[in-house]
């Protein structure tokens, strides 16, 4: 049954409801898979043991003609930021190694309740710091394109277990990019829901302003599904909006099915079309500009003159609500515990559990957030980026006066090489400088894949932005966009390597 | 520091100038914790859990868990601002206050930083003799409490030599409110009182807004007082210290008195004080240093992320600004003329601290004088010698029970005094103690009747006597009965009962 694994969520869903395959099926198909390429591309940090038991109580309810959602009986992949309440949730660290909380996050129970089936939990950067999977605590994903070379982080292994067929769906978090960079240099679809608009109970945090949980996905529609699921108002976090949502699967189908992109504007943003990327990046971007065009919209240029503060700004905003975040990982209450040789004080024991359980890029900007937050340096640091933050939501708002949706690149670049900037955290933090905007505003984005670059054939990705709350319109856009590079361009997974 | 190397507590006020500051700390008794749905120990219904059994994945700062604000502790905040004459912020945030500590789950607190959710109030308290201080209040904000640390294999239950410790996460979460003072000059040698009357007109109002159940021996009312001295006239603040860990009211006049004592004497030996926590110790009456506090204390304030500002309607505020219970002096006018006290009477309640609990037990049925008997007689003096609070001992529904079993004859005063022995010893209500301990009164006059001619029958010489007119005589058989009752018998009914058998009744 290979062939299950190709098929879209959307798909899968439909041979399920009509009982052309059974839940049991569609799961194994995906197990035998990760048992066949995890091996190389190690996107998986733990395989869940109850899959194929979730299914077949899938599979049983559908028998008794229980109502089930369309993605009842559809395996995921889970970032394994999120906690689940059956599988380690270690978000990447040695601090959390073993760790099984006694609880799902929200997105993941509503993914159970929905139907959906967990396949496991996917790798990442540690505490998801990293746009590359390679500070993991538990070694590098590949990127399933090419071996050699990075997934993209900090939700690489969410993004290369889709690419690589393990999966057909997946959960994501992006705090500056981490769902969309991942998703552009591996072919894949993923979205960056508004702030407040996917629970962040449960999901491991990073930093809280920022973070937000987000589908991984093939397929612009498949994502809207996914979001469907997780999205909508929770009262256990109080930054949740209490909105009603409009069906973005609805939305998918809509752009799917739209002749015409009349009287759409797209605005290009000046300053994230920059001369710095890959060529073939930059080509591709024009090219799907042009097949925009020729569908009717009309294109604005717009500026957004704060964007170029919007790394900067991001740099001392992240470590310092990370630097609060991460001390509760001191080796009292849960997580590792080292004690140093012939015992020590609750100090010696904090210092020594952290000193071996977190990694370098961790420490790093632990660091730099407790130097951001202290007495003396809070205004000239933390005050200031919170002010380049709101001048970057001022850009927005004037940017989206003249654009329905804003788009750029969703990478400067196409997948590095392992280990090529691993030693260079400014050249790794630029890399996130497409996506790390729509963070710092609260605004929604997606990426979806816009073809090869001719010089390495690797992917390319396409980065749509809305309004707050207006994600809808990113799935419409963009499902019409897919169907545009489709005709042009092929599925661009048809591409990838086998693997296997 | 000595006793013996204090300054005369008034040379140091004839000396020095003194300023004082208080923090105090009110537990509110919602149902559930501040930002979590676990229950609150700080409400009796759940106080006294075994350790660690009220707690959630937010009381443990579990990764992943959120904090979600309890809206009636919003309710309670707001009503406790009010109630100090302060104003209430349209809009207030949370922070978070960074430091590493264990009993501090997540390793921050959730506190209130540059934006209280009340400020700027006042409010009069009385002093024994009857004069009326005015206390600034600078602002009431709200935070989180933390879990309790027990320190095990130490000689003093302190951290200092303990071999480990234990952490109970139970409070980690109780909501609190932090009601800060601005600095009190001019109270000279009335420090100590006015310290007193402070904490305990605090928590007055929190009592009478019914917003925290104010048992200090249960930490629901915790004082810190900021102590400095500089010399007479000086016109300048002396460094301070605060003294942690004042948790009674006798605790807040004691500890500020020391403190006084102790900076005088260093100051008068040219040496200089250090800025500083002290902690309290009730049994040598005395501070000691804990850790150095200056102003460079860096906690990495920032605004709590996982919260949303907190904004309540004016709609809500002048709902709890109407619902407010009268202001504390206007109370006290009230209840001394409705319970028809004299000046002093009243005084004796107020300066014990017993106003809420006398007024309690006369609103559970007691008369007036009664419930003022009890509280500042027998209760007080139980209190007074095992050095705890009256409140600590019995509540005021269990009094207002005694007094009524001897309005209804059912005790004695002194079988009443034997009950109350039984209740503060923990042998139940009133009514179980009198069954338990067999106290009650015997009222079937066929056995009292059986004891009189028993009485008679060893005096005959009695019976004559009365029917002669020597009443009086009647004493010696009612003592006699009384004393074969082994005190259960109410006296008046046996007098009767004699002088009915001489046929003189």
């Amino acid at each position: 049954m290979t062939e299950l694994t190709r098929l879209p969520a959307a798909e899968l869903s439909d041979l399920l409801a009509e009982r052309e395959v059974s839940s049991v099926e569609v799961v194994r198909a995906h197990l035998d898979r990760i048992a066949a390429v995890d091996g190389a591309v190690h996107a998986f940090l733990h395989v869940s043991d109850a899959a194929l038991a979730a299914a077949a109580a899938v599979d049983a309810a559908r028998g008794d003609g229980a109502a089930l959602g369309p993605l009842a009986g559809v395996p995921v992949a889970i970032k394994d930021v999120l906690c689940t309440h059956d599988m380690p949730s270690t978000a990447g660290s040695r601090i959390l190694e073993g760790w099984v909380p006694p609880y799902d996050a929200t997105p993941v129970a509503r993914m159970r309740a929905a139907g959906l089936v967990p396949l496991g939990k996917t790798n990442m950067d540690e505490f998801a710091m990293g746009s590359s999977t390679e500070h993991s605590a538990y070694g590098p994903t590949r990127n399933p394109w090419d071996l050699d070379r990075i997934p993209g982080g900090s939700g690489g292994g969410s993004a290369a277990a889709v690419a690589a067929l393990e999966a057909p769906l997946a959960l994501g978090s992006d705090t500056g990019g981490s769902i969309r960079q991942p998703g552009a240099v591996t072919g894949t679809v993923g979205v960056k829901p508004t702030y407040g608009g996917v629970s962040r109970y449960g999901a491991i945090a990073l930093a809280s302003s920022l973070d937000q949980v987000g589908p991984v996905a093939r397929t612009v529609l498949d994502a809207a599904l996914l979001h469907d699921v997780i999205g909508g108002h929770d009262p256990k976090d109080s930054t949740s909006l209490p909105d009603a949502w409009p069906s973005f699967a609805d939305a998918a189908r809509e752009g799917a099915g739209a002749d015409s992109l009349r009287g759409v504007r797209i605005g290009v943003v000046r300053e994230l079309d920059s001369a710095g990327f890959q060529a073939g990046v930059t080509q591709r971007f024009h090219e799907a500009l042009e097949l925009l065009v020729a569908a009717g919209a009309e294109i604005v240029e717009v500026s957004a003159p704060h964007f170029e503060y919007a790394v900067a700004a991001y740099y001392v905003i992240l470590p310092a609500e990370a630097s609060s975040n991460l001390a509760k990982f001191d080796s009292v209450r849960f997580g590792l515990r080292v004690t140093p040789p012939g015992g020590g004080t609750v100090e010696q024991v904090m210092a020594a559990t952290r000193e071996l359980g977190f990694g370098p890029e961790v420490k790093r900007r632990v660091i730099l957030g407790t130097y951001a937050l202290s007495a003396g340096y809070y205004d000239a640091y933390y005050g200031s980026a919170q002010q380049v933050r709101t001048l970057i939501q001022r850009d927005f708002a004037a940017a989206f006066a003249q654009a329905d949706v804003l788009v750029s690149p969703a990478a400067p670049t196409t997948a590095f090489r392992i280990g090529e900037k691993v030693d260079d955290p400014l050249a790794m933090y630029l890399n996130d400088v497409t996506t790390i905007p729509a963070n710092l505003a609260g605004v929604p984005g997606m990426a979806l894949p816009m073809g090869l670059a001719p010089e390495d054939g690797l992917p390319t990705g396409f980065q749509l932005m809305a309004p707050a709350r207006e994600d809808a319109r990113l799935y419409r856009i963009g499902a019409t966009l897919e169907r545009l590079l489709g005709e042009r361009h092929g599925a661009i997974l048809d591409r990838a390597p086998a693997l296997a | 520091m000595a006793r013996a190397d204090l300054m005369d507590f008034d040379e140091a006020c004839q000396r020095f100038d003194i300023a004082l500051g208080f923090e105090v700390h009110v537990e509110l008794s919602t149902r559930t914790k501040m930002f979590s749905d676990a229950p609150n120990p700080a409400s009796s219904e759940f106080h006294g859990a075994e350790p660690n059994t009220l707690v959630t994945p937010v009381c443990l700062g579990l990764p992943g868990s959120l904090p979600v604000v309890n809206e009636q502790a919003i309710e309670h905040a707001i009503s406790l601002g009010l109630a100090l004459g302060c104003s209430i912020a349209p809009s207030s945030r949370f922070a978070r206050k960074n430091y590493f500590y264990p009993d501090l789950a997540k390793n921050y607190q959730i506190s209130q930083y540059d934006e209280p959710i009340a400020f700027d109030g006042s409010i009069e308290i009385e002093l024994e003799d009857g004069r009326t201080v005015a206390i600034g209040i600078e602002r009431a904000h709200m935070e989180e409490d933390a879990g309790k640390l027990t320190h095990v294999g130490g000689a003093t239950g302190r951290i200092q030599g303990a071999e480990y410790s234990l952490v109970d996460y139970n409070r980690a979460g109780v909501p609190l409110v932090e009601i800060v003072t601005r600095v009190i000059l001019g109270t000279g040698a009335d420090a100590p009182a006015v310290g007193r009357a402070y904490v305990s007109t605090i928590r007055d109002i929190a009592l009478a807004l019914g917003v925290s159940e104010g048992r200090m021996e249960r930490g629901n009312l915790r004082c810190d007082a900021n102590v400095s001295l500089s010399p007479k006239g000086s016109g300048v603040l002396g460094t301070r210290t605060e003294t942690k860990n004042v948790n009674s009211m006798r605790s807040v006049e004691r500890a500020i008195r020391y403190e006084i004592q102790r900076q005088a004497a260093i100051l008068d030996a040219g040496g200089a004080i250090v800025q500083e926590t002290r902690h309290w110790h009730e049994d040598t009456g005395t501070t000691s240093p804990g850790r150095p506090k200056s102003d460079a204390d860096d906690y990495r304030y920032f605004p709590e992320p996982d919260l949303l500002p907190v904004q309540p309607s004016a709609v809500l505020v002048e709902r709890l600004r109407a619902a407010l219970p009268e202001p504390p002096a206007a109370r006290r006018r009230r209840l001394r003329e409705t319970w028809g006290f004299t000046d002093l009477e009243f005084r004796d309640v107020v300066n014990a601290g017993l106003l809420v609990e006398v007024e309690r037990t006369v609103a559970a049925g007691a008369a007036p004088a009664q419930a003022r008997k009890w509280w500042t007689g027998e209760i007080s003096r139980i209190a007074n010698a095992s050095d705890r609070e009256p409140a600590e001992l019995i509540d005021p529904a269990a009094v207002a029970e005694l007094v009524g079993l001897v309005e209804s004859g059912a005790l004695t005063d002194r079988l009443a005094r034997e009950a109350l022995d039984g209740v503060v010893a923990g042998e139940g209500s009133p009514a179980e103690v009198v069954e338990r301990r067999g106290l009650a009164v015997v009222s079937d006059d066929g056995a009292l009747v059986a004891a009189i001619d028993e009485a008679l029958a060893a005096q005959p010489d009695v019976l004559e006597k009365i029917r002669d007119g020597k009443v009086q005589a009647a004493g010696a058989v009612i003592g006699a009965v009384m004393k074969a009752m082994q005190g259960k018998a109410d006296a008046a009914r046996v007098r009767e009962l004699v002088l009915e058998r001489a046929g003189s009744a």
